[in-house]
């Protein structure tokens, strides 16, 4: 049910032509690498370079959730509050892609974009960024997106209502929006120490920026749609932004359908529903357009190739790598030791087909 | 070099079918180890050993800017040969196979790798990972085995144009790139018929190699030594240098991989049906070490560790060294010959066997000052005399 609000596009820079001719040249000398792998060893936050940040400092909010300063590269287009960037962060020697809420200021004198992101238990990437990323690193990004923003046209009255991390989009949109001056936040957290950026908070609604209502769950329980209704006695007259588990967001969207307010409200998920990894699944080829069903025993390049799809292959036994396709969304099993790997949207996880085992619903760019 | 599959004692004789399956399941225990101890300490050094060649190579090509003085010649020379040599062996063979995918860096991926070699990335994974790594030293299957152009094996029946292999294979050494390129795209086979010829896909790869091979020798040999200005000369006979020590070294590295005296080979038929557990076995039967410090490693890619690389090609090559112990000692559980000596040591026994094998059977082994005289005038009369007096001298011999 997330609105889309029309984005203006930066347009991007154009890039000088002769600038384009120099580099063709300067290629020639570089063939077969190509002059910014070697610019990349000193500058890789120049403009032209993939887009890049380096990590400025870690600024810890709870024992398990921090704020990490990224000066992003030249090719940075600047954000939207609300929006959210996925990065690509090196864990244990693994690239991995995530997407985190930018919750900075607009404009900051120091040019850096900030993320906050909070721990989760078993998490790789967000322990690691929170517990054990150091100043100075280097990490990939991606430009900003998401539509869980304002629309241009101000809503005069908002309710706000968060849970645990659901709290980082939200916080982008009241830094930046001062002129919202009729606002409610209607938080949870296990425990007041869980209330990411408590004390700007209490701040905020001290000021009477915000109402502030605070639901600490160990001790008062979760919050329903039905509650948070009746806490906000005007929550009809007001714009809404839910943000949260994906289960708190369902019963949202269902409560305001009923009430007919479900276009007042806008959701922002973090996490795509949960993959369910299994023996086999439906495998789909994005490009060729076959669809087939797969079992959890057989190699995908086997299974494809027996449905007529041309795959590329090699030694088929896992060793040489010639029959490498980006998975772009699904589950598959190494047949040769159990492992798992995963892939969300845009990930493109490189997988060798002679290998895998669909463990659940696969789609491969080929 | 009987197939191991003809020789009076196989040096497998002693294998129980269960002893090559426990073999196995060790190689495959032991290769798991590996797996799931890759981690960032390795992704620093492949990261590193990039950047350290990346800057070797602009140093290097910056001294040979003012290559006229003889110092820096030098230095831009000796620079730029071993950045090549990196280049090829630790970074570009290695990632080529897939030993860093699991890093899931879009700019060090097999899919997106290209190399400095006349020989184009996508044409050698095939040649080179699928066929070679597949059918290592199956007659027939695995071209590395050199059948196509040297006799490597006894049972090769002997011609006198065999006599040049020697100086072939120098020739061959020195232009190694050209060699590989022509070598992927099967040139002997695919000349040889109109059918093939025209073949679209075959013309598409040709095309291919020589677009690369064009800008390959256009850096080389004309954009560097032009920007060297009135360095031209220095910095394209520095250029050409470079390009010939890294063929030779590459060459001496690969030869000593399979080709020194004692490394079995396999008949076609031999490698039907086979198991995890054989296919290991031949590849530990079928390649040959290279001992030596860390920078001879590093600069063989290590290659050095030619078995480890064969058990596991795409485990990452900074990784064999750690394993090699205990590869070796399943070697000497089960009575298997490990074979590693130094460099100097390989590269003697690769090249003592292309010469006795360009001379008839036996006649080297035959050769005694005593006797040199009536030898030669024999391998004159072989060379000179038809095919039945060669059979008729070898019989008698």
């Amino acid at each position: 049910m997330t609105t889309t609000v029309p984005q203006p596009t930066p347009a991007r820079q154009p890039r000088p032509a002769l600038r384009d001719r120099v580099l063709k040249l300067v290629e020639l000398a570089t063939t077969p690498l190509l002059p910014t792998d070697y610019l990349d060893l000193v500058a890789p936050l120049r403009s032209g370079a993939a887009l890049r940040g380096r990590i400025e400092a870690v600024l810890p909010e709870t024992r398990d959730a921090a704020t990490l300063v990224i000066r992003p590269g030249r090719g940075w287009r600047g954000h939207t509050p609300g929006q959210y960037v996925r990065i690509g962060v090196d864990v244990d020697g693994v690239r991995q892609w995530r997407a985190y809420s930018l919750t900075s200021r607009l404009g900051r004198a120091d040019g850096c974009i900030a993320i906050t992101v909070k721990a989760i238990p078993g998490g790789t990437v967000s322990n690691h960024l929170v517990h054990r990323t150091a100043p100075g690193t280097v990490i990939q990004l991606d430009q900003a997106a998401g539509e869980f923003v304002l629309p241009t046209q101000r809503p005069a009255k908002a309710l706000f209502v968060t849970a645990g991390s659901g709290i980082t989009p939200v916080m982008g949109l009241l830094r930046n929006h001062p002129e919202l001056t009729d606002v409610v936040l209607v938080h949870s957290a296990p425990t007041p120490e869980d209330v990411v950026f408590a004390a700007e908070l209490w701040s905020l609604a001290a000021d009477g920026r915000i109402r502030l209502v605070e639901q600490h769950t160990d001790t008062a329980g979760l919050l329903d749609a039905a509650g948070i209704a009746a806490l906000v006695p005007d929550s009809a007259e007001r714009a809404t932004w839910a943000c949260g588990p994906v289960g708190m967001l369902e019963a949202i969207e269902e409560h305001w359908a009923a009430a007919g307010l479900a276009d007042r409200l806008y959701t922002e998920r973090f996490r795509p529903t949960v993959l369910v990894t299994g023996e086999g699944g439906t495998v789909s080829f994005a490009r060729s357009g076959t669809t087939l069903e797969a079992d959890g025993a057989t190699p995908i390049l086997d299974v494809a190739e027996e449905a007529g799809v041309l795959m590329p292959s090699g030694c088929r036994m896992g060793i040489c790598f010639g029959c490498v396709l980006p998975l772009r969304e699904g589950a598959v099993r190494d047949l040769r030791n159990g492992e798992i790997t995963t892939a969300a949207p845009g990930d493109g996880v490189l997988i060798q087909t002679c290998i895998s085992a669909a463990a659940g619903a696969c789609d491969i760019d080929h | 070099m009987t197939v191991l599959q003809k020789k009076n004692e196989s040096p497998i004789a002693h294998l129980t079918a269960a002893d090559i399956e426990a073999i196995g399941r060790e190689l495959d225990a032991l290769r798991q180890e590996v797996v799931e101890s890759r981690g960032e300490s390795d992704a620093a050094y492949i990261r590193k050993v990039i950047a350290v060649q990346r800057k070797l190579e602009l140093g290097s090509r910056a001294a040979l800017l003012v290559s006229m003085f003889p110092p820096a010649w030098l230095v831009g020379t000796v620079g730029l040969s071993v950045a090549k040599i990196l280049e090829n062996m630790e970074i570009g063979h290695n990632i080529l196979h897939g030993q860093w995918d699991w890093m899931r860096d879009p700019k060090i991926h097999s899919t997106t790798w290209e190399w400095d070699m006349a020989s184009p990335a996508e044409q050698w994974k095939h040649s080179h990972n699928e066929l070679h790594h597949t059918y290592t030293n199956v007659i027939g299957k695995d071209n590395d085995l050199g059948y196509g152009i040297m006799r490597v094996d006894e049972d090769q029946r002997w011609h006198p144009l065999y006599l040049v292999q020697p100086l072939s294979n120098f020739v061959n050494a020195c232009l190694f790139e050209y060699g590989i390129a022509a070598y992927d795209l099967e040139l002997g086979k695919n000349l040889a018929s109109e059918r093939r010829r025209n073949d679209p896909a075959f013309r598409a790869r040709v095309k291919a190699v020589l677009r690369k091979i064009g800008k390959q020798a256009s850096k080389d040999y004309l954009v560097h030594p032009l920007l060297s200005g009135p360095s031209f000369l220095p910095t394209l006979a520095a250029n050409v240098t470079a390009n010939v020590v890294r063929n030779l070294w590459s060459h001496s590295v690969i030869m000593c991989g399979h080709f020194p005296e004692g490394v079995e080979t396999f008949e076609k038929k031999s490698i039907e049906g086979e198991t995890r557990g054989e296919w290991y076995v031949r590849q530990m039967l079928g390649s040959a070490n290279i001992s030596g410090s860390k920078a001879m490693h590093i600069m063989t890619g290590n290659l050095s560790h030619q078995v480890e690389h064969h058990l596991f090609p795409d485990l990452p090559s900074n990784r064999y060294a750690e394993i090699a112990p205990k590869v070796r000692d399943l070697f000497d559980r089960y009575g298997l010959r490990y074979h590693s000596a130094s460099l100097p040591r390989q590269v003697g026994s690769a090249w003592h066997k292309v010469f006795r094998l360009s001379l008839p059977n036996g006649w080297m082994a035959q050769t005694t000052p005593r006797n040199a005289p009536a030898q030669v005038v024999k391998l004159v009369r072989m060379t000179t005399g038809g095919a039945k007096a060669r059979r008729q001298l070898q019989a008698a011999a």
